[in-house]
């Protein structure tokens, strides 16, 4: 964990309307939660910075509304950002801020560098494609020119995410809910992703299913050594998975370390409220 | 309030307009440069890009050649020449080597075009991603962001359905290694014509408003995963029932009076140029 | 050998072409020109309309020439256009000072200026009328003479032409946003090819172009439920503009040197709309907007159906094709939609072959896994 981060974000600021003389300045800004009422401007991501590490699972925790998930947006480049930086390991080109690329460069890094696993599958996966299909979307994307190759990559990704194979060729409009979370995280995977977004993956499933994905993104984690921001308002979910965590309250970060210590020793009234309620 | 038809039917302002975007579409191969299509005397979906490129280029000295799926005598074809001549006066030619310009649907004649001349295509659909997004805002991002993973996909999927790609006519094709380009819809055995073609290819689509282009030597290349190559149309074992030439498109007929299939050279001008040949050597046999 | 499909087309054609001409002429009796503008002016007008070339004199011809048909009329113009220099933009047009024939409010009972009918069909009964099979001249000048006398008889008030328009009413309450007057030269769709996002010249542009049938589906589809525009009409006027062109020398031209080139026939139609907007604050607050529809000559629905398009357009919406500016700006031409249709006419054999090949490897390839 004393290494060189995998991803460093630098002072991200996403907000939606103008600024003004009340909420410009970071320390004496009087905002009422992230919101002005002089201009009516909304922080929904607030001078957030973080560091992952190579193969750790950070998990983001917070309640809805607290910019989790526009934070997630904005770093797999869904959402433009206001400003601020972010800066991936990659040789060469440790020092490019990500943020300022052309499109196209972004779009190179979403297929080389990033997995994103949204809470809901339609918008991660083509619902009216195979699922197969749907994998070998992101390895084609990623330069894979190989059917043979690409079949065999989806077979065993499909195989790891208990998708039968026999229905590898349906399209994911016909399946349950959880199993096209599974297909995504199968397509997430495919390229081999030194870092991937999971966003409140397990919302909305089944309770014996939730667990199963828990277990198949532990073991991915633990196979793959693969690095993961985890978006979660549960903290069960956080528990389980996250190695560090961060806790977010109207687009700041207001408390982070290890999960653990987070969990046990809350330190800022907001997380201690968070911890307790659970209990 | 009777009016005269101006040269080429276009005033001159038009014919620039639409000359300033070919020459975009030249400098930018494969890419698909939008203009303000006029509406012509023929029907949209009936050739008009084609013919906006064709009247904006022809000079009065020109030779044109028009073709519809392979015939110069088809319908369609016979109601461009007859426009274009009303309008210009040029000379009309069936003959492939004697044209300057080629104005054609849904071929590429049989026999090798030169640099000295100019291919038009009449475009249906001018977009290879228009199956997998149907928003032109955005099929425009992923040109620029060059995101073709769509357009491979299409093809992937076929393979997992049938085992095999199954693209009929139209098959996609990269343009210098940069732009996935629609062909328009000339058969896969037309694709490789494409390639490094001597002759500058132009392409026309008038009802979506667009202009593309292949200059002249580059590289077009049918869109195929390394292990299920790009295939062109069979016609294993048939030989035009004219000519005897085998190693062409054909199309497929039934003999009236036998009911079998028999086969007959696509491009007219080609068999004709075939039959012309052979009568030589015929006639050369037996007068030397 | 049977019968091969490629050779003969050129007879062929000419024969086809002489074929449609016989198909005008056979009833031995022809169209004049005058007696389609003068008995004609609805379909006069929407040829106008739909070919966005304001020359009733051409549309007629057009009219007899494609034997009333609607399609055809608008392709001839159309073709026609694409052979006339573009050598002049008018000047901006003020509807305010437009010469009014028909004005009314579907908002105000009492509208500044009061409501004008017109000529309209809305309050007939639309029972076939038998006397006109055998309406003779004698009758129509009875008729005429009678109603010339009737009009002297009714008083005149003076300076009825010119009327307030009904927003600026409601914009002096304050209910609408004041804008500044904006002369940017809008774009013209007709030397530019559109790009998406569309701006609202565009848009408008495409929109009056729209072949009425088109425009006014959209329009009913979004009213129906498959969109979220319920409009009140502000205003619907018919009415005569006149256009100004400016010297072609910009240096030597002021406002006087304006040249007066003739007048317009137009029906313009103001919706107002509810909808949520945000305010300085960032919140939201119900407000009015306008759609707008214009068109020339008379047609009111397809005014008031632009006018809807405008504000579906206008917002976004994902669910609802109506207001997916692709799919309505790109599906409303009459000669490109007409157009495509008919090409489907045309023979496809090279394709169809192409389809054939296909279809035959992969049955082929089938049989090889099956056994």
């Amino acid at each position: 964990m004393y290494e060189t981060p995998i991803l460093q974000v630098k002072n991200l600021q996403k907000q939606y309307g103008p600024g003004c003389c009340h909420c410009n300045d970071l320390e004496n800004s009087m905002l009422e939660k992230n919101f002005c009422k002089a201009c009516g401007t909304v922080y929904a991501v607030r001078n957030l910075s973080l560091e992952l590490y190579p193969g750790e699972i950070l998990g983001v925790v917070g309640e809805s509304g607290s910019g989790k998930s526009t934070m997630m947006q904005c770093l797999y480049f869904d959402t433009d950002i206001t400003s601020g930086a972010a800066y991936i390991n990659r040789p060469g080109k440790e020092l490019e801020n990500v943020f300022d690329l052309s499109s196209q460069q972004k779009r190179f890094i979403r297929n080389h560098d990033y997995g994103m696993v949204y809470q809901n599958p339609v918008h991660g996966l083509k619902m009216n494609f195979s699922s197969i299909g749907n994998i070998a979307e992101k390895l084609i994307a990623a330069g894979n020119r190989n059917v043979a190759d690409m079949e065999e990559t989806a077979k065993r990704l499909l195989t790891n995410v208990h998708i039968p194979l026999h229905r590898m060729k349906e399209e994911p409009e016909n399946f349950s809910g959880g199993m096209q979370q599974r297909v995504q995280i199968a397509k997430a995977l495919s390229n081999n992703p030194p870092i991937l977004f999971l966003d409140e993956v397990t919302t909305g499933l089944d309770l014996s299913v939730q667990a199963k994905v828990l277990d198949l993104i532990k073991k991915i984690q633990r196979e793959l050594q693969i690095s993961m921001i985890v978006v979660s308002h549960d903290l069960a979910v956080i528990r389980m998975l996250a190695d560090r965590t961060i806790v977010m309250l109207n687009g700041e970060i207001i408390e982070e370390g290890l999960t653990d210590q987070v969990l046990e020793d809350p330190q800022h009234a907001y997380t201690q409220q968070l911890v307790y309620s659970l209990l | 309030m009777k009016a005269k038809t101006h040269f080429a039917f276009f005033d001159e302002g038009s014919k620039k307009e639409i000359r300033r975007a070919t020459l975009k579409a030249v400098a930018i191969p494969g890419y698909q440069v939008p203009f303000a299509s006029r509406e012509m005397p023929i029907a949209r979906g009936w050739g008009t890009g084609g013919l906006q490129l064709t009247l904006s280029l022809i000079g009065k000295t020109d030779v044109l050649k028009v073709i519809d799926q392979g015939s110069d005598e088809s319908v369609n074809a016979v109601s461009i020449k007859k426009l274009v001549q009303d309008t210009t006066g040029v000379q009309l030619t069936e003959r492939t080597e004697e044209a300057d310009i080629i104005q054609s649907r849904h071929r590429i004649p049989e026999s090798e075009l030169t640099k000295n001349q100019i291919l038009v295509l009449q475009v249906p659909l001018p977009e290879p991603l228009r199956p997998i997004e149907a928003r032109e805002y955005k099929t425009k991002r992923m040109h620029a962001e060059d995101d073709y993973s769509g357009a491979w996909l299409l093809l992937f999927e076929q393979i997992m359905k049938y085992g095999k790609t199954a693209t009929t006519a139209d098959h996609p094709v990269s343009v210098k290694d940069r732009y996935v380009m629609a062909p328009s819809p000339i058969p896969r055995f037309d694709n490789p014509k494409m390639d490094h073609s001597e002759a500058l290819i132009l392409l026309g689509a008038g009802r979506e408003k667009k202009i593309y282009a292949v200059p002249p030597y580059t590289s077009v290349k049918s869109l195929a995963f390394d292990d299920y190559p790009f295939t062109v149309e069979s016609f294993e074992g048939a030989h035009c029932h004219l000519c005897g030439t085998a190693d062409v498109f054909m199309d497929e007929l039934i003999d009236h009076d036998t009911g079998t299939t028999i086969y007959q050279c696509n491009d007219t001008a080609h068999c004709m140029d075939q039959l012309n040949k052979q009568e030589e050597v015929e006639v050369e046999s037996i007068y030397v | 050998m049977g019968y091969v499909p490629v050779k003969g087309g050129t007879e062929a054609i000419e024969a086809s072409i002489k074929r449609v001409k016989y198909e005008r002429l056979k009833g031995e009796a022809i169209i004049e020109i005058e007696t389609i503008l003068s008995t004609m002016r609805a379909l006069v007008d929407q040829v106008m309309s739909e070919s966005s070339l304001y020359s009733p004199h051409l549309a007629a011809l057009a009219i007899k020439q494609a034997e009333g048909s609607m399609e055809e009329a608008v392709f001839l113009m159309r073709a026609h256009r694409s052979t006339l220099p573009r050598l002049y933009y008018s000047e901006p047009v003020e509807t305010e000072n437009m010469f009014v024939q028909r004005r009314i409010s579907a908002s105000f009972k009492d509208i500044p200026g009061g409501q004008l009918l017109g000529a309209t069909y809305d309050y007939t009964h639309r029972l076939l009328d038998f006397d006109l099979i055998d309406e003779k001249k004698a009758d129509y000048t009875h008729w005429l003479q009678r109603y010339f006398k009737e009009l002297q008889e009714v008083d005149v008030q003076e300076n009825i032409q010119h009327f307030p328009k009904v927003v600026e009413y409601l914009r002096n309450e304050g209910l609408f946003a004041q804008y500044e007057i904006d002369n940017t030269q809008p774009e013209d769709i007709t030397k530019q090819s559109l790009e998406f996002p569309a701006s609202r010249s565009a848009r408008l542009q495409v929109l009056t172009r729209g072949q009425t049938g088109a425009v006014t589906s959209l329009a009913y589809a979004s009213l129906r439920g498959y969109g979220e525009v319920h409009p009140t009409v502000g205003e619907v006027r018919v009415g005569s503009l006149p256009i100004y062109v400016k010297h072609p020398n910009e240096a030597a031209s002021s406002e006087e040197e304006e040249f007066y080139i003739g007048d317009i026939q137009v029906t313009e139609v103001e919706s107002f709309v509810p909808v949520n907007v945000k305010n300085d604050k960032n919140e939201e607050e119900l407000d009015f907007e306008i759609g707008y529809g214009i068109c020339y000559g008379q047609n009111e629905t397809k005014a008031i159906a632009i006018s809807i398009l405008d504000q579906c357009l206008e917002h976004a919406h994902a669910e609802y094709p109506t207001h997916d500016e692709e799919f309505v700006l790109l599906h409303i031409d009459s000669v490109e939609s007409s157009g495509f249709i008919s090409h489907l006419k045309l023979p496809h054999y090279v394709t169809f072959q192409s389809k054939l090949d296909s279809i035959r490897q992969v049955k082929k390839g089938a049989q090889v896994i099956e056994s």
